[in-house]
């Protein structure tokens, strides 16, 4: 006799099969990994690697596959930044709304139009990549060929738009040989309703390839968002990501780099500002597997109200990963006493000639700083929102003009901030 | 232009100022000297807004206002200034960033317009020059990696910016050697009008050879003690505060 149980992983996928959209993959690797993600569950507080991160907000809740549209993208673009543009409507690509130039087009794709399904995506056992691989309704398929550098940076606007839906995306990006290339993922509500973003990306720089990604995420406070990046690196190429995080009520980045080549650069920055309830959790792995590569990362977040950030970074050197330098550092200033965060900086070493180091702190504003900017006649809320700008700075400063311009456009909507 | 009467201050529960009277008129410059611990930071902590201390009695008018219910940044605004015995160092704040939103504050609560970024940095310039402060810092974190003459001439050059009428000058020579001090000296004695005051709170005379005062009061245990024309200050210094102590019938 065969006994089912219900898990709220058969619940959420019923759903999701209710739509008749059939998605990227080919069935044969549909099926495949449907059985796989069947016998899978998701994760609890009591797995190291969700452990400050309940799912149950998410995992509750039955989402739909559902196409929908916006009006008009011009709140979203980065003003000014003379780009090519992909817009997905919840997971779906808007081709009306999107602009890919000519110069671009033999390299960009759109997965839903390939004549040939992608068939080698990297495996997962995390149960929201699985969902990913089954379910995933479109995406950007990018092909940079060798020596090919692309004039025009690529923007990826995502957004969400309707009650409770799910957006699976699935992005692959191969940039070839001393290619190189400049993306901007960004991710937004059109409405105010609850919705999951459940997005992923692989990407593989070819020998001597750079890839510049920022990755502005400004949901609502009613949605959800994972996402997961992996990162392949080949000799002397160079990666680097900047993630900033504003809005959402739970986030979750995953970001997966594996530096396989030597003479690597891989620069890894982030701020994360958060109010009311969000939470935000951010998962870094760089992994040194051979000799002369250098990484950089910088996490800085200011957290009010009772929102909580999560940061745990790893760096593994590997035994014969020699003449590496690894620095990472994660500072957080917390503005109210129900704030939380928790800060996880690991490193690994397995080599005996590094060169590595991290660090992690979290405070508070500088009361005496705050009076000294009173005494010269700001506001105690200039002075203070002065300081916090001050504090995440360093990652900011990272962002090309226009993006930056537009990441300060939405600090001064969702924050109230005046920007000095 | 200052008028404080009968002002009794605590922290903690402990009584610093015990019943203070000054006033300090227009274009006039007050020294107030005193041993250590006798309530000088307090008073120019109190004056700038501090909220550490519980004022328990007294009330200092400032122009016609009382003082005591402004917010620190109004009392900025409205024209008295604090240089700091410690700068704070802000790393990531630009200085002229953050003075031109200073200036800006004070003049739109007098309705005035912003300055231009233009004649904003022209004003940098001139006043930058009284204290020889290098423009370089002027664009730097405040404070952030300065010396410690650096800071206190930082502290002058945000003072010629701002053109507070009453300024404060918090042990600004303490630390200072003496091409520093001269240059500071030299900043205030320039930025001096008559339609401003200065309030030098110092613990030696020293500096009082550059900034010469109209009057000189002593501060001891609370309360001034003792006022008197610049030549007082020169008498401290020669027969130190003990004099004072014998003077209250107090027993060394």
């Amino acid at each position: 006799m065969e006994t089912s149980i219900e898990t709220n992983v058969h619940k959420f996928i019923q759903s999701l099969k209710e739509s008749t959209i059939t998605g990227i993959f080919s069935e044969d690797l549909r099926n495949e990994r449907l059985d796989k993600l069947l016998t899978n569950n998701f994760p609890t507080s009591k797995q190291e690697y969700w452990r400050y991160t309940r799912v149950n907000r998410i995992s509750t809740k039955a989402f739909k596959i559902a196409p929908g549209s916006v009006n008009s993208i011009d709140a979203f673009k980065i003003k000014n930044l003379n780009s090519d543009y992909c817009v997905f409507v919840n997971g779906f690509y808007a081709d009306a709304m999107s602009c890919i130039s000519e110069e671009n087009k033999p390299y960009i794709s759109v997965l839903s139009n390939l004549e040939n399904k992608i068939a080698q995506q990297p495996e997962s056992n995390e149960i929201f990549d699985q969902i990913n691989l089954v379910f995933a309704t479109d995406g950007v398929h990018l092909n940079i060929p060798k020596n090919k550098i692309l004039n025009r940076p690529i923007e990826i606007i995502h957004l969400q738009s309707g009650q409770e839906v799910i957006a699976n995306i699935y992005h692959h990006f191969e940039i070839g040989e001393n290619a190189q290339a400049k993306i901007f993922l960004s991710f937004y509500s059109a409405n105010d309703m609850p919705s999951f973003s459940n997005i992923r990306l692989y990407a593989n720089l070819n020998k001597g390839a750079h890839l510049n990604i920022t990755k502005i995420q400004a949901e609502s406070n009613q949605s959800y968002h994972i996402s997961t990046e992996d990162i392949e690196q080949l000799d002397s190429s160079n990666f680097t990501i900047n993630t900033i995080t504003l809005g959402g009520e739970l986030v979750r980045n995953n970001l997966n780099i594996r530096v396989n080549g030597m003479n690597c650069e891989t620069n890894l920055h982030a701020a994360y500002i958060l109010k009311n309830n969000q939470h935000v959790d951010n998962h870094t792995l760089v992994d040194h597997k051979v000799a002369h590569c250098q990484s950089n990362e910088l996490y800085k977040g200011v957290i009010s109200d009772k929102a909580t950030a999560v940061f745990n970074g790893k760096v593994f050197v590997r035994k014969d990963a020699q003449k590496i330098n690894a620095f990472q550092s994660n500072g957080n200033v917390l503005l109210s006493d129900t704030a939380a965060v928790n800060s996880k900086p690991e490193l690994e070493i397995y080599a005996d000639d590094v060169k590595c180091s991290h660090g992690s702190t979290t405070g508070q504003l500088d009361e005496k700083a705050v009076f000294y900017l009173r005494s010269r006649g700001l506001s105690e809320k200039e002075a203070r929102e002065l300081l916090v700008q001050a504090f995440i700075a360093d990652v900011l400063e990272k962002l090309d003009n226009d993006s930056r311009a537009h990441v300060d456009e939405i600090l001064e909507k969702r924050f109230g901030w005046e920007l000095l | 232009m200052l008028k404080i009467k009968d002002l009794h201050a605590s922290i903690d529960g402990k009584e610093i100022l015990k019943g203070l009277n000054l006033e300090v008129n227009a274009g006039e410059v007050h020294a107030i000297m005193g041993p250590n611990g006798a309530g000088k930071s307090t008073l120019a902590s109190i004056l700038a807004g501090k909220e550490d201390y519980d004022i328990t009695a007294g009330s200092i008018d400032f122009d016609g206002k009382e003082l005591l219910e402004m917010e620190p940044e109004d009392r900025a605004r409205e024209g008295l200034f604090l240089a700091f015995q410690y700068p704070v160092e802000i790393p990531g704040v630009s200085n002229v960033n953050f003075l031109r939103a200073a200036l800006n504050a004070k003049r739109e609560y007098h309705a005035l317009e912003p300055l231009s970024a233009k004649d904003f940095m022209a004003l940098v310039r001139e006043k930058s020059k009284i204290v020889e402060l290098d423009p370089k810092l002027a664009s730097r974190s405040v404070n952030e990696g300065f010396s410690g003459g650096e800071k206190k001439r930082n502290e002058i050059f945000q003072m010629a910016m701002l053109e507070p009428k009453l300024a404060i000058l918090d042990e600004t020579d303490s630390g200072l050697d003496i091409d520093a001090l001269r240059i500071v000296a030299n900043g205030v004695n320039t930025l001096k009008k008559p339609s401003n005051a200065t309030l030098v709170i110092t613990h030696y005379q020293r500096l009082l050879d550059y900034i010469v005062p109209d009057f000189v009061h002593v501060l001891y245990n609370g309360r001034i003690v003792k006022s008197g024309p610049k030549e007082l200050a020169l008498e401290l210094e020669e027969k130190g505060y003990d004099w004072i102590k014998v003077e209250l019938g107090e027993t060394v």
